[in-house]
């Protein structure tokens, strides 16, 4: 049998000062490079023309740029896609020039006809073609902006009826840290911003709550379990217990994620990049951030029962070798049959 | 109710049953071009029925809006809906197989036509302006008379009736005992007086057509068509088509004696008034009567050449035709018509009605609608990205399926049994429900098998620390499940809350991602949970005496 980090006893909590740093040396550059440059959004929420060309010999965009050149569709951006063959050109609104001319229509066929002259009829195809109105654009924005508030408020209110607000604080602010770092990844990597990237970025949410409510839940139940600890015990010995299942489940969430970087093609890449990401940030944050987190929340405020005042307790008082109590009696045979 | 090893499995044999029906190629209406003629017909054929995005198919996507920047339009929305009515008469027009047309809030149409390449060509069909007239039928039966020339001719020219024109002359027997409306002669029988020579074959043109109810309209079964459509287009048949007379065909296909007909109209070659006269056009329901009405009401000028041309043609029946179809079946004229006038629609529902108003009001204000989004994507970028997508899952899931086995050995191949469920359920979920799966939905149902085996990993870790705690193999998996379940629903319960405000949120394809998410997370709960659980009871069951189990 195979067991990894079976009855492991690391103090993970110890190490959250390095945590926050190493965080923080990810966000700050981050976003300072994201409040100069902003980020690269797709034209599905700039408005704008995007054409997928096909060539059939690699002709290099140094050639698609001469002939857009002489077209005079000098604005443009010209970037390799995926294959030698393949290329974007991606016309945003409000950049000046061609696209703010005439409609983003007309930008498509000028492209079009920019390259038959260029690049020479039947030497390339165009595969995909995507022309966004401004208004198109500035609806996607509001929208996606509204998506990412309402499931936060949503699952706030969720986890507030499934645990009690200090935990839902403490899971909402990680996530909030987990969005933060992705952004600044984004920024790093340079990464597209479309929607399907924000509907990645959303997915993460729920994914790192996800990990998050795993933790806290072997929490609530460890406080009902060991009266006698401390709060800074229990969530690295829940830290602890839960660590074999985040191997298994992150190995096997990022096979999948992997996969789908290397072969699901240039259009999911960024999707699948930042759901890489995602599970990284989502597995540190619930260890590092959610849980010290929770460590603050129940000392500033708190809890009703004996918990607050565990929560005083010098932390690290009890050695977190020694010997653990005994597991208490399993609880009463009608549990245990719950009809599933 | 789910104590028992045998209602389990009963569950289980059910929602199997249950998603392979889902997923068993069903008859699927599609509009198909016919090879022969390059017409548009309705027919069915067998597919799975799982709808394929446009991002995978390939085609056309675009989102149109009165265009107010020329001045304000009235009612936008009601502008957005005869909109929709135009473009749904030209549908035939771009020649593909499953187009949509719809509304979207109040004042967008979606237009999404899989398959199609040219969207110049499609952008051109959609903002033509609509073009409505009003023409009488063929009141003198001109077309009707001038037919035994035309099997005459057609039959000089070696053209053969088709094969099913036997089977079809014995229908038109039985339809005429029916047609007591119809004014004089019916068309049969004349090409054989005339043609001794033939006077067993029926005529080429006229075995399809068969007398309607008003003078001017035949009826051509559905499956002819095509060939009525492709005689009529010959020239020399087109030669002795009576001078002042036009054919039309019209909109819809009516079922008489369980075979479906499409209408032929012949019509006056000159409109008696067009849709630029149309001011205004309602649907009503007579309080009296209670039978659908159309007020319309014309132009001062347009009310006076009404009243004028009506008046020649009482009696008679008026065809509405947009853009070259008849709408629906011709009304008769009572009375002189001036700027107000009526057309009843008898006992017919409301709706129909309303849909004549929108006809009439298409043809009447002509609204200009922008594209404010479109894409288009090459069938052959959607077909690679199924590829890639079907190679990146089987990658994937071979992973998946490697580590469970490797690290939890017997019960991680019942939790692998399982996954394929797992796959089975979210298909069947995606066909059932008739969602779309799209480009980011084939990435979310590659995730989601990552994220599917999470329940299970949480349930043997429990059972391993029970385990290890001394328990029997028996308690340890009853509380195994027992204890991870509640961290199982929080946590699946959260990623469907922020899945399920993507799909409120998104558009096509994002929903087409969260769809597919939800469904996975739902059939996960059931594999994961129900179906491993029952796995762990047959096992239990046959080895109760087992000292260590294999996690």
């Amino acid at each position: 049998m195979i067991r990894l980090f079976a009855n492991a006893n690391y103090d993970f909590i110890k190490w959250r000062r390095w945590a926050y740093g190493l965080t923080a040396a990810i966000i700050v550059p981050g976003f300072a490079l994201f409040l100069v440059r902003g980020l690269n959004y797709s034209i599905e929420f700039t408005g704008g023309t995007l054409i997928q060309v096909q060539t059939t010999q690699p002709i290099g965009t140094d050639r698609l740029r001469t002939a857009l050149d002489a077209a005079g569709i000098r604005d443009a951006e010209i970037k390799q896609f995926g294959t030698p063959t393949d290329y974007v050109v991606t016309a945003r609104l409000g950049g000046g020039g061609v696209a703010a001319e005439g409609s983003t229509q007309a930008t498509a066929a000028a492209v079009d006809s920019a390259l038959a002259r260029g690049v020479g009829a039947g030497q390339y195809a165009i595969v995909r073609t995507e022309a966004v109105g401004p208004k198109v654009g500035r609806e996607l924005q509001g929208k996606a902006f509204l998506a990412i508030f309402f499931s936060f408020i949503v699952t706030l209110i969720y986890l507030a009826f499934r645990f009690e607000w200090r935990f839902g604080l403490a899971a909402v602010l990680a996530t909030f840290h987990d969005i933060l770092t992705t952004i600044a990844f984004i920024r790093y990597l340079d990464l597209e911003v479309s929607l399907v990237v924000v509907g990645a970025v959303l997915t993460m949410v729920g994914y790192s709550l996800n990990d998050t409510i795993i933790i806290f839940d072997r929490v609530r139940e460890n406080l009902r379990k060991y009266r006698r600890q401390n709060l800074y015990e229990i969530l690295n010995l829940s830290i602890n217990e839960t660590l074999p299942r985040s191997v298994l489940t992150h190995g096997t969430t990022m096979a999948t994620t992997l996969a789908l970087v290397l072969l699901a093609g240039e259009v999911l890449r960024p999707f699948a990049l930042v759901m890489t990401f995602a599970i990284f940030t989502g597995t540190f944050s619930s260890i590092y951030i959610a849980a010290p987190l929770l460590m603050y929340v129940e000392k500033r405020w708190p809890g009703q029962d004996a918990r607050g005042a565990r929560a005083f307790r010098p932390a690290g008082a009890v050695p977190l070798d020694a010997p653990q109590p005994p597991s208490p009696p399993a609880p009463g045979g009608s549990r245990s049959k719950a009809a599933v | 109710m789910f104590y028992t090893v045998r209602s389990r499995l009963i569950t289980i044999g059910i929602l199997l049953v249950l998603s392979i029906w889902a997923l068993i190629p069903a008859n699927v209406t599609q509009r198909v071009r016919d090879a022969a003629t390059g017409r548009m017909k309705d027919t069915t054929i067998r597919r799975v029925p799982i709808n394929l995005g446009l991002d995978l198919q390939g085609g056309i996507h675009l989102a149109l809006e009165v265009d107010q920047s020329k001045g304000p339009v009235p009612d936008p929305a009601e502008a957005i809906r005869r909109a929709e009515r135009v473009v749904r008469t030209r549908i035939d027009e771009f020649g593909v197989t499953e187009p949509v047309v719809q509304v979207v809030g109040n004042n967008r149409l979606i237009v999404e036509l899989a398959g199609e390449k040219d969207p110049a060509r499609a952008k051109s069909i959609i903002q033509r302006t609509a073009y409505l007239e009003f023409r009488i039928t063929d009141m003198k039966n001109l077309f009707r008379d001038a037919l035994p020339e035309v099997d005459k001719a057609l039959r000089q020219a070696g053209v053969k009736p088709a094969g099913q024109a036997a089977a079809a002359a014995s229908v038109t027997q039985l339809f005429g005992a029916d047609t007591a409306a119809a004014k004089g002669k019916r068309a049969k029988g004349k090409p054989a007086a005339k043609d001794t020579a033939d006077a067993n074959a029926p005529g080429v043109l006229s075995s399809l057509l068969f007398q309607g109810q008003l003078p001017g309209e035949y009826l051509v079964p559905e499956e002819q068509v095509p060939v009525a459509e492709s005689l009529l287009a010959r020239p020399d048949v087109r030669r002795l088509i009576p001078r002042g007379i036009e054919l039309r065909w019209g909109n819809e296909v009516s079922s008489r004696a369980a075979r479906s007909y499409r209408a032929l109209y012949a019509v006056e070659d000159r409109p008696i008034i067009t849709g630029e006269e149309l001011q205004d056009a309602r649907a009503t329901r007579d309080p009296l009567t209670n039978q659908s009405v159309v007020n319309f009401t014309l132009s001062r000028r347009g009310g006076r050449i009404f009243e004028r041309e009506t008046s020649r043609h009482v009696q008679d029946y008026m065809a509405i035709i947009l853009d070259s179809r008849v709408q629906g079946q011709p009304p008769f004229i009572k009375g002189p018509i001036a700027q107000h006038g009526q057309i009843e629609l008898g006992a017919k529902p409301l709706q129909e009605a309303q849909d004549l108003a929108l006809v009439l009001k298409a043809g009447a204000l002509p609204a200009p609608l922008t594209i404010i989004e479109e894409r288009t994507i090459g069938p052959s970028l959607g077909k690679d990205s199924i590829t890639d997508g079907i190679h990146a899952g089987i990658v994937g899931v071979t992973l998946v399926v490697l580590i469970m086995v490797v690290y939890y050995r017997w019960s991680g191949a019942l939790a692998v049994s399982a996954l394929t469920l797992y796959v089975l359920f979210t298909l069947a979920g995606l066909a059932a429900f008739g969602f779309t799966l799209t480009l980011p939905g084939l990435a979310g149902l590659v995730l989601s098998v990552g994220i599917a085996v999470d329940a299970n990993v949480l349930i043997f870790e429990r059972i391993r620390e029970e385990m290890q705690h001394g328990k029997l193999v028996r308690t340890a998996v009853d509380e195994g499940f027992t204890h991870a379940m509640s961290a199982i629903i929080d946590s699946n319960v959260s990623t469907a809350l922020t899945a399920f405000i993507l799909y409120l949120v998104g558009t096509g394809p994002v929903q087409g991602f969260a769809i597919t998410l939800i469904i996975g997370i739902a059939a996960s709960m059931v594999t994961a949970i129900f179906v491993v659980r029952t796995f762990y009871m047959i096992w239990l069951q046959r080895r109760p005496d087992m000292a260590t189990l294999s996690v």
